[in-house]
């Protein structure tokens, strides 16, 4: 389980979220899978609320993988939402679309790397690129709101049109400060 | 623990897809898809060799993908233990077209035969049941499994978990394609999506 990131700082998320949710939308994305996550709540209640996606809440990130492969299969795109300390969970999952060169796109809100409170989010957040990178991911990353809206979109692309497996890291700078 | 069962896994998964029309069947890795190779390779079959735990939410994805087809994700005791967690996620999702059959020996078979959990008593039909699950039971007779057979070929109102207790044996491997993106697209060929 992850920790509560439940007071952010009012200027970032609301802007940045809408956008992307536009970017999907157009990218034809009829699945969205998410762990809660403070990060992407605006984007969970985007889609949440959207009658055209079928949204699916996780017990645990790797569940998404599957769920994202089950979609294409049956001719649905499908995006996986978590946090950075989510991805530890997922590798030997990640070996279904490497091996099956399924469509996947993950947008990871990274934490422990940015004015983090919590010691513990800082090894995975250490280690989240090398691990995604190690089973045969491609890793983007994007440090300001304007950068994630044209790479998610770059990164839609490339995911369901060129058959690629790609996570979006989502700078914790971007996110803004927790404040507790 | 539990009962010993003496009923063949093969004559069960036979029994199990006599009659399965156009159901789509996702099998977990290991024994399961052999049993369903051995039944006869079809195109609307896809098989995993890996990702442990996830042939129930392949099947999530796909069922909500394609909500006028059947789809079964049959599986083996110890995947379905890994994705514990996924049976929740199944339950809230409450698809009214995916069912999961667990093939039930009560042990790790593929990796020398250690009993399971459900071999020491824990009964994946009562964690489906408390996860809102639609239907749950298990069956230890073919006869059972031919029932089993018909129910699975009609709606229901919600996800459906369904245990078949078979006899703890390996029988020879009955091997499909291990080329995951052939299986890939020979199955979206099959529900007329183009390869890429």
């Amino acid at each position: 389980m992850h920790s509560p990131q439940s007071h952010l700082e009012p200027h970032a998320s609301d802007d940045w979220s809408s956008k992307l949710y536009r970017v999907l939308k157009a990218a034809d994305v009829r699945q969205m899978s998410y762990v809660p996550d403070a990060g992407h709540s605006q984007l969970i209640r985007l889609f949440s609320a959207d009658r055209d996606v079928t949204s699916n809440v996780l017990t645990t990130e790797e569940e998404g993988i599957a769920i994202a492969a089950g979609a294409w299969l049956g001719g649905q795109r499908s995006v996986l939402l978590m946090q950075s300390s989510g991805v530890g969970n997922c590798i030997n999952m990640l070996s279904l679309p490497a091996i099956g060169r399924f469509p996947l796109l993950m947008l990871v809100t990274m934490r422990g790397e940015w004015a983090e409170f919590n010691p513990w989010q800082v090894p995975m957040s250490r280690a989240t690129q090398p691990s995604l990178e190690a089973i045969g991911l491609k890793v983007m990353r994007a440090e300001s709101a304007e950068d994630l809206v044209e790479t998610v979109e770059s990164a839609a692309a490339l995911a369901y049109e060129a058959d690629q497996q790609i996570a979006v890291l989502i700078g914790q700078r971007l996110i803004g400060k927790k404040k507790w | 623990m539990s009962v010993p069962s003496q009923l063949d896994r093969r004559a069960a998964v036979a029994a199990l897809l006599k009659n399965r029309k156009d159901m789509l069947v996702i099998s977990g890795l290991g024994s399961p898809t052999y049993d369903l190779h051995a039944a006869g390779d079809r195109d609307d079959n896809f098989y995993l060799w890996g990702a442990m735990g996830g042939a129930a939410l392949i099947g999530l994805g796909l069922a909500q993908a394609q909500p006028s087809k059947r789809v079964l994700a049959l599986t083996g005791d110890g995947e379905q233990l890994m994705g514990l967690g996924g049976i929740a996620t199944i339950g809230v999702a409450r698809p009214r077209n995916l069912d999961i059959v667990v093939i039930d020996n009560q042990h790790f078979g593929e990796t020398g035969m250690q009993a399971s959990h459900t071999g020491g008593g824990v009964d994946l039909t009562a964690i489906a049941a408390a996860c809102g699950f639609a239907a749950t039971g298990t069956m230890r007779t073919i006869e059972q499994v031919q029932r089993l057979a018909a129910q699975i070929a009609e709606p229901a109102d919600g996800p459906r978990l369904f245990v078949i207790k078979v006899l703890a044996e390996n029988p020879p491997r009955s091997l499909p394609s291990r080329d995951a993106v052939f299986i890939k697209n020979r199955f979206r060929a099959h529900l007329g999506f183009a390869a890429a």
